[in-house]
């Protein structure tokens, strides 16, 4: 039985980033309030600072990954670490070695700290379950199920452009069922306090008692966009076509993409929000993704700072 | 051997016996019950003093892993298993490698177990070739060589016409068909109940109508060709629903219920326990209540351990790639008696449940103590409750959502053909 909170040392501080659900608030925000400190050090011209120096970070990506990937060597580097990037889909599973076998591995090269991405659900917690107590894992994407470093660099660029969340009204809009993004981002939202928070979506792409996440759910998005600040967009992969998710990507632009029209219904200071990469015509039209309400690209930056302040809360832990 | 079992608590349903008495065994078999036979002098005196004496248990549901799987389990290590738990007659599922699909198969698995002499294994043929679904097996010459019935393990079929050929040539014979209600479109590639736990944990689901679709078909099928139908391992409050209104309208089928799905529910996967990845899928409170009034009311008829012992690197992986099931033959008496606890079920039904009624399904001589019959018992102190720890199991598989619980009921002695095989250590 794996029962006691395994993000959580004993002192009831963070030992894995594996997802954003039961993490406590101040936990959240210690994260957001560290990142607000290093926001300053990316703008710098010397970028880096010492507090992970002699530390390794491995990179370890089961699934492949450019921006993400990109983003952890970043932080790590800024914080004066060893950065060893994985790219374990065409290496060791690739001869037969099992996920434990490889962390053992790279374990007994003196890793400090595992960045993992893996396409099966629940793969950053076995890895955290089976680890030695002074290593610490970041879950980079697992599976349909978390990807917190993405919701926490949400959450950063919510709070930069609507100071608190205790009065906002959030809509998640996409492919909830598949997206590891949109759970995360459901957890840090009610757990910040978002009093609203509303995922719009066709119900072939809603999982099964979605409402018990505690969301409201609409299928319309004219109704769901109605009166909210915050629009966070989602990717749709080609492949739910094949699936029958959903008949074309036609189809869906037309109901669930975001366009300059559905986006008036929104508050007029509403922020428009995409973890990318950007299918454009497909769930956002790129007047929106372009345009003066987007904070698209303020979210990849805030990404390493939001990233850093990870790496270095776990390393002082 | 003479046996003399004294001063125990002796529950047989088929008899209706509910009584501390003295049981007297000779030559395999039961000589007398109360007094002693004239002349009787035993060999070896067992004290069951505030034991319970009871058939040897049923299990409908036990993989033995051979052929082919001994890196998860052998033959040696399941039967010792088994008797460990106080269970005496097993049917042993047709999911090995190669499948039990040819006679050869049977009676080497037959003949190997029996030189075991622990307990008796009562194979179920597949019911098609490979279990692909395709083309039926011998089913007759499969009958000859030992088995009792014929099914598909948790491999699905897909195809209507195949299902209805099965059942009508096994219903020319006579022999039953036993499945496991899941229609494998629906099922995809999922490994959870469609509930709250998969959506927060990001699991792919097998939804509820995966199993009643299935049995919507079956049923069906079963009336059209007059087979006898055994429904293995129900998972749904509404398969539960579906089954009692069937034989509200005549239709005579059996079906039972696993362990784990008397006590667990989704809740239970955890923060992906991977002990929980079971077929069919652990399911919702509601689901599991259901299935306990369900055994309650007799709508379900046994309860089987669906015992599949798995090495422990199989499942040291992410819950969707880990290997389905759990090992479970040596705690069907411990999760039944704890079922009849909580359900305040008189202690003659819940053991009617894993005995008499087991038996009746297979078609064996098995499951009660009448004067005659063959000794298989199973003495047991309901009162001492154990760890489920890995030492603790006999089991070559050491993977169970249970572990680290404490649970009523352990076996103290376990007699077949009147020859004790199984003795608890005094700890």
């Amino acid at each position: 039985m794996i029962s006691r909170n395994p993000q959580l040392n004993r002192a009831g501080e963070l030992q894995h980033l594996l997802t954003t659900e039961g993490l406590p608030v101040a936990i959240l925000l210690d994260i957001l309030d560290t990142a607000e400190s290093f926001v300053g050090v990316t703008e710098r011209d010397v970028k880096k600072i010492p507090l992970l120096r002699g530390k390794s970070v491995f990179n370890l990506f089961f699934e492949p990954s450019t921006r993400t990937r990109t983003t952890f060597e970043i932080a790590a580097k800024r914080l004066s670490a060893d950065v060893h990037n994985l790219n374990i889909a065409v290496s060791a599973q690739s001869k037969g070695e099992t996920l434990l076998d490889t962390v053992n591995n790279l374990s007994a090269m003196y890793a400090d700290m595992f960045v993992v991405r893996h396409l099966q659900s629940g793969a950053a917690h076995l890895i955290a379950h089976h680890v030695q107590s002074d290593i610490h894992v970041i879950n980079a994407g697992d599976g349909r199920h978390a990807h917190p470093t993405q919701a926490l660099l949400d959450m950063f660029t919510i709070r930069r452009y609507k100071r608190d969340f205790q009065n906002l009204r959030v809509a998640i809009v996409g492919d909830i069922l598949h997206s590891r993004v949109a759970r995360s981002e459901i957890h840090a939202l009610t757990t910040l306090g978002v009093p609203e928070v509303r995922v719009i979506a066709p119900k072939t792409l809603l999982p099964a008692k979605v409402e018990r996440l505690g969301v409201h759910v609409y299928y319309d998005m004219v109704k769901g966009l109605k009166d909210v600040d915050v629009v966070m967009m989602l990717r749709l992969q080609n492949e739910r076509m094949q699936s029958a998710n959903l008949p074309s990507s036609e189809e869906y632009f037309k109901n669930y993409g975001l366009t300059q029209e559905k986006l008036s219904l929104a508050k007029p200071d509403a922020i428009v929000m995409h973890p990318g990469p950007l299918n454009r015509g497909v769930e956002i039209d790129s007047a929106v993704a372009d345009g003066k309400q987007s904070v698209i690209l303020p979210q990849v930056t805030y990404g390493i700072a939001v990233r850093m302040a990870v790496m270095s809360i776990l390393a002082g832990n | 051997m003479r046996i003399h079992i004294k001063n125990g608590h002796v529950v047989d349903p088929v008899n209706g016996i509910d009584a501390v008495n003295d049981i007297f065994i000779a030559a395999g078999r039961i000589l007398a019950i109360g007094d002693a036979p004239d002349g009787f002098h035993a060999a070896r005196v067992i004290d069951a003093q505030s034991l319970v004496v009871c058939p040897g248990l049923v299990d409908l549901s036990v993989r033995l892993r051979e052929p082919g799987l001994e890196y998860m389990a052998t033959l040696e290590s399941e039967m010792a298993a088994a008797v460990a738990g106080g269970v005496t007659s097993l049917a042993c599922l047709p999911d090995t490698d190669p499948p039990l699909d040819e006679p050869g198969l049977v009676e080497m698995l037959k003949y190997r177990a029996k030189s075991l002499n622990l307990a008796h294994v009562y194979p179920i043929g597949a019911l098609t070739q490979g279990l692909r679904g395709e083309r039926l097996t011998e089913m007759a010459e499969l009958s000859d060589a030992g088995c009792i019935g014929f099914g598909q393990s948790n491999v699905p079929l897909t195809n209507l016409r195949i299902t209805m050929q099965a059942m009508r040539y096994a219903a020319t014979f006579g022999f039953s068909v036993w499945l496991c209600p899941q229609e494998a479109s629906l099922a995809n590639d999922g490994v959870a109940h469609d509930g709250e736990i998969a959506a927060r944990l990001g699991l792919p689901t097998i939804p509820v109508c995966a199993e009643t679709v299935a049995l919507s078909n079956i049923i069906l099928l079963a009336r059209e060709t007059g087979v006898r139908l055994h429904l293995c391992r129900l998972s749904s409050m509404e398969g539960v629903g579906m089954v009692r209104d069937a034989r509200q309208q005549g239709l005579s089928i059996t079906c039972d219920v696993a362990i784990n799905h008397l006590h667990l529910s989704e809740m239970d996967i955890g923060f992906f326990d991977s002990n929980c990845h079971l077929m069919p899928p652990l399911r919702a409170l509601s689901d599991r209540d259901a299935l306990r009034s369900g055994l309650q009311d007799d709508a379900i008829d046994a309860v089987c351990s669906d015992h599949a012992p798995v090495d422990e690197d199989a499942k040291l992986l992410p819950f969707g790639q880990a290997e389905v099931g759990a090992t479970g033959v040596e705690l069907l008496l411990p999760l039944t008696l704890k079922w009849g606890m909580e359900m305040r079920v008189p202690l003659i039904k819940r053991l009617a449940k894993i005995t008499a009624i087991p038996a009746r399904i297979l078609g064996i001589d098995a499951g009660h103590l009448s004067l005659g019959a063959t000794a298989d018992l199973c003495i047991f102190d309901p009162e001492h409750y154990w760890r489920v720890a890995p030492s603790a199991l006999k089991s070559q598989g050491k993977n169970t959502p249970y572990l680290g619980m404490e649970l009523p009921g352990k076996v103290k002695f376990t007699l077949v053909n009147g020859d004790i095989v199984y003795e608890d250590q005094i700890d």
